[in-house]
């Protein structure tokens, strides 16, 4: 295409404006806007909800960064990163997947000459914030997977020999666990390692077709080198998973080593810029002294000698999930919402009085129904999984040192949280797109991208509904402590998390009208009450099972569908809890507290909603209460409209960031959907396809004539 | 075979042929469709190539010579029953995506609907003979399910006799239309018509868009494809601007209204005509959703009999993840739905054709409830279809992100679905306005009939002092007749309560249309009632036409499991309407899991029963064989990224600057020839590589040359200062 689109919209832009951007450095439009030539002016549409403002967005900012020191860090990062233009993810939407990848590689060996530059070490808070900017849009974040299962698996010795490596890139690393028959199940994997005491090695190898390594990042063309779990086999007894550092690829020429079958599994619904690989080991052999071996080691003549709990090796997982919250999975639905909200505020459509002017979708109340429930999830979540990083930060130390009693509840926490997040966040999301109309069906606006990127979380690092059962595990467990076998109560100690399962049963919610159902207190009894109610239930039922005959497994899987419901509920009420809780800390801020608490209401009056048949069952809630909490809900939907726009300001993404033509600050929607549409491919490199195949569709008719 | 799949076919309980016939509608319809579908796959000119490893352009490529190769062979193999036509694209295409698609579903029907007997003559014949090849052009950038937004304008010009067509704002510009962007050469447009000063709202006009020979946007108009999307990859959907563009008086499509020579318009008789295309196509949706979610169910059941995992007991073999009650939790209850959708698909279809005849004798009166009905179950299937297909991706693990699964594909496929042909919420509420008027009307004192004549149990109901006791508490939940009657009566309450809570407001607000947005959620909340009631009374009346016993048992199940199900997910509704009471919802819940045990014997049987080709289905994990494993690694060899790795000679760049590096690292350890020829093939590399060229700001190679001596003088020196260094002293050197 030719001809220059921007001059005729300019002028319309003109004609529409009615205020200019203040365009001085340091202003937050400067700082979060495009700056595209053409657009000079904020969308009046947009603008006008910015007018009023009824809290402290830069405040709120603060918040949500934990602090303004950070706001400021994290800002600087990203001017440091946006400012060059190799960091561009402008045309991520055109590339085929080849482009994708390269790309990211490209950005990642970038990002480490910056990082030097400026000093940024590994693992520091400016790499997280350009992680974030960048939307994790880099090659080897699997390399930083094996740096930290490295520390937390290996040897001091272990350590210092790999970390340095990894550290300058002089290797390329992956995390080899999951295989083409099995993944989230850790015992069912099937790669091997024997320790041979005469050349003390270990062979590692695949022994069937199952056992192919399928999946890990990095590995399909990039990794030198994988930590491999595999199944440790010393003196001819089987000692379960263990891990190992293989060399797969030569450092001179990136070729596979003799007994490596390695490669790229293929297109995916997204990812495309990482090359997930498959792996196949013949009788790799590999030393000694390359299984971690901080916790379990195999002496010079093949005794094994464990020096931790069996637990450990969930260790990696823990933290791999808590990263992934804040780091992957929550992002992803912020700039749904972002994206969605804006864009709603800008689309017209249709009237609400007769020959009144079109309005704003976000003003019919089935858009606010759609979008605002995901707005205070996302809120909700955010604190949620900011707590979740404090406990495991407080517990890590400690197990570090071989002290395990706090693993037990860190573990079911971070799977059950997990679970709900990833879940939750992928209805959101893909809610948002649909929120969109048409438009969220293209590319361009950000969202599919976003939808196919976070629908992964939901399976990977543990399928969901394993995660959840993880957790009901853990709560039977409590729950059996407490109660022993049938309704006798002992006053056992119990992790904070399940202490409500002591706290004396309510059989009735006293709210008596819609306005008592604001109150903190009494949303968080009533999920502790369906919560505790439902880990009741599915113990019993269990119970009864096995008092019929079944045996513990056996009633175990005939009672799972019972355990995801308990688990769900528990997962509701501890994020419903420590939202409120967060609320309790916010006392000097009044103006955010009033605008986070109507989140908070409308979080737990939504959840209430959808799940309502769990509150009705036992009569704690009644029709008409019900009624009531829809009531209070409908009236909230009203109160957050006002202040959504700055809502969503308040996660403070750059433009491109979100790389979205539908969810950019300046609200300048259409003007950027077509100038993005002209620079695609299938506008740039002509139609081959008409002169192949149209033209002599149109004229073999034509002769016919 | 697969050992499970054999097992699990050897096992069934019923022969899926039988429910096949079902189905199909008859054994005939079964046989002529195998045939249609056999004549494709035995013709050496069908190619199914993988499109999962093409670029955007390519697939575009495949489907414009697919759809071409198409034509010819419809017309070879005489096939034009539109019934026939559908099974023929299935297998053809695959997955319907054809640009010249809107040629034959939008461009002629909208021209047989709205054209003039001479406007046929003229244009019919070239459009069906493919010499022009049309779109339809309604979507606005700005404007989409709102037609009356629309502000395309079409002026008529009384001088030259012509329209003179513009696109007066960004928002006005078309976009969307499939086949716009790079196909077609004609478009039929959607513009507010203005003639003699005066907007009379929306009309058709046939617009050429492109050069009958060159294919070059003619002047005053701006073409071009919109750019890449979720799915559709083969599609070039597109945008058309246009400026002062003129059009012949005669290319307006005057059937109905008209605007004569000079200008004066001749207003339509009755628009209620139009609706037909819209209730046809969003009628095929409802069966849409059916087979999208049939094939999602197929893949997802078959591959989890197939997968092993963990153990239910410890020390026994790992059983098939089917095994697991979680498992047949997530998908049992899906297939009950995909089953229900084809009834209600069948059934959309029989009562279109049903209406169709009434309307060709002048009878519109069915036509209000069928468009109010296709709607809502348009919207309502579509959204359960959505959900569940990505229900199914996920029960298949990390595999089903793959697309070697086929899931994704058959998920960005679908979900326009939700959005397009009308946005799901507005149809939700197109329904809700139909269910108003009749609940009005019964209030009234006059009956309703069709699907909403249960309303008019309702005012009797509300005479009696006690609400609750009116309603039958006695719900059997054995019978489906029993659960019919209980969705029923959620139904009749929901719209109640929509109805009174949109009176309350209309009171106290000054404006109807308030009133209705402040009421949008119950209303949309009845709607989804209705249609669910809908579905479960057409779902347990099939079973009453079921003849074999073994089918009938089989399908029974499903029916109680689809019944069941949706009573256990809304359990809100049925305890707070007290239709239902809390041990009842006990035993509900109780009953899905015996009725997930009965089902499991069947389920691979059920899928096979859809009767999908492997081409069809697309997919590694649903493969009918089962042989799952070995085909998904033959698959990934096929990516391009490994390709590119066979050929060690064509490193991507990216690893160019990697192996540099490590070279670099190593270099004062090499020997002086070893050395030269690093010095060589680093020399060739950078100065081939066009990145390296554009960075270092010139060709020249002496700059080349200055970069290497840095390189090698400071070989030892960390990687990343290396490259740091480099970049710098690029920028000094440009400078």
């Amino acid at each position: 295409m030719e001809h220059e689109p921007g001059d005729w919209i300019l002028s319309k832009a003109q004609q529409t404006g009615t205020k200019k951007i203040q365009a001085r450095m340091g202003s937050p439009v400067h700082r979060v806007s495009l700056g595209d030539t053409w657009s000079t002016q904020v969308h009046p549409d947009i603008e006008s909800e910015r007018y009023i403002q009824s809290f402290n967005v830069e405040r709120l900012i603060n918040i949500l960064d934990g602090g303004a020191q950070n706001t400021a860090l994290r800002r600087k990062v990203e001017s440091i990163i946006h400012s060059d233009p190799e960091f561009s993810l402008k045309d991520n939407y055109f590339m085929t997947q080849n482009e994708r990848y390269e790309a990211a590689v490209k950005r990642k060996f970038h990002l480490q000459t910056i990082a030097k530059r400026q000093g940024w070490s590994e693992g520091s808070p400016e790499l997280y914030y350009s992680y974030r900017t960048l939307s994790g849009d880099l090659a080897f974040s699997i390399h930083m997977v094996f740096l930290k299962s490295l520390k937390s698996l290996g040897s001091e010795e272990q350590i210092a020999k790999w970390a340095p490596l990894c550290n300058d890139f002089q290797i390329i690393a992956t995390y080899a666990q999951t295989e083409l028959g099995h993944g989230t199940y850790l015992q069912g994997l099937e790669t091997e390692a024997t320790y041979d005491a005469a050349t003390q090695e270990f062979v590692v190898h695949s022994p069937t077709m199952t056992a192919t390594k399928w999946w890990p990042g990095d590995l399909g063309r990039s990794a030198t080198h994988a930590l491999v779990q595999a199944q440790l086999i010393c003196s001819g007894a089987r000692q379960g998973m263990h891990a190992f550092i293989v060399p797969i690829r030569s450092l001179q020429d990136h070729t596979p080593l003799p007994g490596v079958t390695v490669g790229d599994i293929g297109p995916k619904m997204g990812f495309h810029h990482i090359d997930h690989g498959f792996l196949r080991l013949d009788h790799v052999r590999i030393p000694r002294e390359n299984m971690l071996s901080r916790f379990a080691q195999v002496l010079p003549d093949g005794t094994y000698l464990k020096v931790g709990s069996l637990q450990i090796n969930y260790l990696s997982m823990v933290v791999m999930r808590v990263d992934l919250l804040l780091g992957e999975i929550i992002p992803m639905l912020q700039k749904a919402c972002v994206i969605a909200i804006r864009y709603s505020v800008i689309r017209h459509q249709s009237s609400l009085r007769p020959s009144g002017p079109e309005v704003k979708i976000l003003d019919y109340q089935t858009q606010q129904h759609k979008l605002l429930p995901q707005l205070a999830t996302v809120y909700a979540f955010h604190f949620l999984a900011s707590n979740l990083l404090k406990f495991f930060h407080s517990s890590y130390s400690a197990i570090l040192n071989r002290d395990f009693s706090h693993l037990p509840e860190l573990h079911a926490l971070s799977a059950g949280i997990k679970a709900l997040v990833s879940d939750l966040c992928l209805q959101g999301t893909e809610l948002c797109r649909r929120a969109c109309g048409g438009h969220g069906y293209s590319k361009l606006s950000g969202l599919p991208s976003l939808v196919s990127r976070v629908t992964a979380s939901c399976t990977y690092e543990g399928e969901n509904t394993v995660l959840y059962l993880q957790t009901a595990r853990f709560l039977v467990k409590n729950y059996l402590q407490v109660h022993g076998s049938l309704g006798s109560t002992s006053q056992m100690f119990l992790p904070k998390s399940t202490a409500y399962l002591t706290t004396p049963y309510q059989a009735r919610c006293p709210a008596q009208k819609a306005a008592d159902f604001l109150h903190a207190k009494l949303y968080t009894a009533a999920w502790a009450h369906v919560a505790a109610r439902l880990i009741k239930d599915s113990a019993h039922h269990l119970q009864t099972l096995m008092q019929s005959g079944a045996d513990w497994d056996e009633a175990w899987n005939q009672s799972t569908v019972l355990h995801l419901q308990a688990a769900k509920a528990h997962c509701y009420y501890i994020s419903v809890k420590n939202f409120t809780e967060t609320l309790d800390k916010l006392e000097n801020e009044p103006a955010i507290q009033q605008v986070l608490k109507r989140l908070c209401d409308l979080y737990a009056l939504h959840s209430i909603l959808t799940n309502s048949g769990d509150f009705l069952h036992d009569g704690f809630l009644s029709g008409t209460q019900v009624d009531a909490v829809r009531t209070a809900y409908l009236n909230l939907l009203l109160l957050i409209r006002k202040d959504a726009i700055l809502l969503t300001d308040a996660f403070d993404f750059m433009d491109h960031c979100l790389n979205s033509a539908l969810g950019c600050y300046d609200g300048n929607v259409y003007e950027r959907l077509f100038h993005w549409a002209q620079r695609s491919p299938t506008n740039t490199q002509g139609n081959p396809a008409y002169e192949k195949y149209i033209k002599p569709l149109l004229q073999s008719w034509r002769s016919k004539l | 075979m697969n050992q499970d799949l054999r097992r699990e076919r050897e096992a069934a309980s019923f022969n899926p042929e039988l429910l096949t016939h079902v189905l199909d509608g008859s054994p005939e319809n079964t046989r002529r469709r195998r045939e249609i579908e056999n004549l494709i796959l035995n013709d050496p000119d069908f190619q199914h190539e993988d499109l999962n490893f093409l670029t955007r352009s390519q697939r575009y490529e495949v489907a414009v010579r697919k759809s071409a190769n198409m034509v010819k062979k419809m017309r070879d193999f005489g096939i034009a029953d539109p019934e026939e036509i559908m099974w023929f694209k299935k297998v053809h295409l695959v997955n319907f995506v054809e640009p010249v698609g809107l040629n034959y579903s939008m461009f002629i029907p909208t021209l047989l609907n709205q054209g003039t007997t001479a406007q046929q003559e003229k244009w019919l014949l070239s459009s069906k003979g493919l010499q022009i090849i049309g779109t339809y052009a309604q979507t606005e950038m700005g404007h989409g399910t709102h037609l009356r937004g629309l502000e395309t304008t079409a002026t008529y010009d009384p001088e030259t006799q012509e329209f003179i067509l513009n696109s007066p704002t960004v928002t006005s510009i078309k976009w969307w239309p499939g086949g716009l962007g790079k196909t077609s050469n004609h478009a039929i447009v959607l513009a507010q018509l203005i003639t003699k000063g005066k907007c009379y709202g929306l009309h058709a006009f046939i617009v050429p868009i492109r050069e009958i020979g060159t294919h070059k946007p003619l002047p005053g108009i701006t073409v071009g494809d919109i750019g890449p999307k979720f799915g559709y990859d083969e599609m070039d959907n597109g945008y058309l601007k246009m400026d002062n563009y003129r059009i012949p008086r005669e290319n307006m499509l005057m059937k109905y209204a008209q605007v004569k020579p000079d200008g004066t318009y001749v207003k339509p008789v009755s628009n209620k005509l139009t609706y037909g295309t819209m209730v046809f196509v969003r009628s095929f949706l409802v069966g849409e959703a059916a087979r999208s979610l049939s094939k999602a169910c197929t893949i997802a059941i078959r591959y989890s009999a197939v997968r092993h995992q963990s153990e239910i007991k410890p020390g026994e073999p790992e059983p098939q993840i089917l095994d697991f009650q979680t498992q047949q939790y997530k998908l049992f209850p899906l297939l009950a739905t995909a089953y229900a959708f084809q009834f209600v698909g069948a059934y959309m279809k029989e009562t279109y054709h049903r209406i169709n005849e009434d309307i060709g004798h002048g009878d519109l009166s069915e036509l209000p409830e069928l468009h109010a009905l296709t709607a809502g179950l348009k919207a309502f299937t579509s959204w359960t279809t959505n959900a569940a297909i990505e229900a199914c991706r996920m029960a298949c693990g990390g595999h089903g992100y793959s697309h070697c699964s086929g899931l994704p594909n058959i998920y960005v496929t679908f979900t326009p679905t939700c959005t397009f042909e009308g946005e799901n919420t507005v149809m939700m509420l197109q329904t809700a306005r139909f269910l108003m008027k009749s609940y009005d009307q019964v209030h009234s004192g006059k009956l309703v009939c069709g699907m909403v004549s249960y309303l008019n149990d309702l005012p009797t109901q509300r005479i009696q002092p006690q609400q609750v006791a009116v309603w039958p508490t006695v719900v059997d939940i054995d019978s489906p007749d029993s659960l019919t009657e209980a969705y029923k009566l959620r139904a009749a309450r929901l719209v109640e309560i929509a109805a009174k809570n949109l009176q309350n407001e209309v009171i106290r607000r000054e404006s109807k249309e308030v009133a209705w947005n402040l009421t949008s959620v119950d209303l949309v909340r009845a709607s989804e009632a209705h249609c669910h009631y809908v579905v479960v009374k057409l779902f347990s009346e099939k079973l009453l036409k079921i003849q074999d016993k073994s089918i009938h048992t089989v399908l029974r199940n499903l029916c109680l499991l689809y019944c069941l199900y949706g009573i256990s997910q809304k359990a809100g509704d049925f305890l707070q309407g007290s239709i239902m009471t809390e041990s009842q919802i006990t035993q509900v819940n109780q009953r899905i899991k015996e009725l997930l045990t009965a089902v499991r014997p069947d389920a691979v049987a059920l899928v096979d029963a859809f009767d999908f080709k492997d081409v069809t289905l697309g997919s590694v994990l649903g493969r009918y064989d089962g042989n799952v494993y070995e085909h998904l690694f033959e698959w990934a060899k096929k990516s391009p990224l490994n390709k590119a790795e066979v050929q060690k000679n064509c490193v991507f760049p990216p690893f160019e600057i990697l192996h540099l590096n490590i070279k670099a690292e190593r270099i004062s350890e090499l020997t002086p020839l070893r050395k030269l020829w690093n010095l060589l093939w680093l020399f060739q590399t950078l100065y081939l590589s066009n990145r390296f060229r554009r960075e270092l700001g010139c060709s020249h190679s002496t700059q080349v040359f200055h970069f290497l001596n840095h390189l090698i003088t400071v070989g030892h020196v960390h990687t990343y200062t290396k490259l740091e260094y480099c970049n710098t002293s690029l920028s000094h050197t440009s400078t």
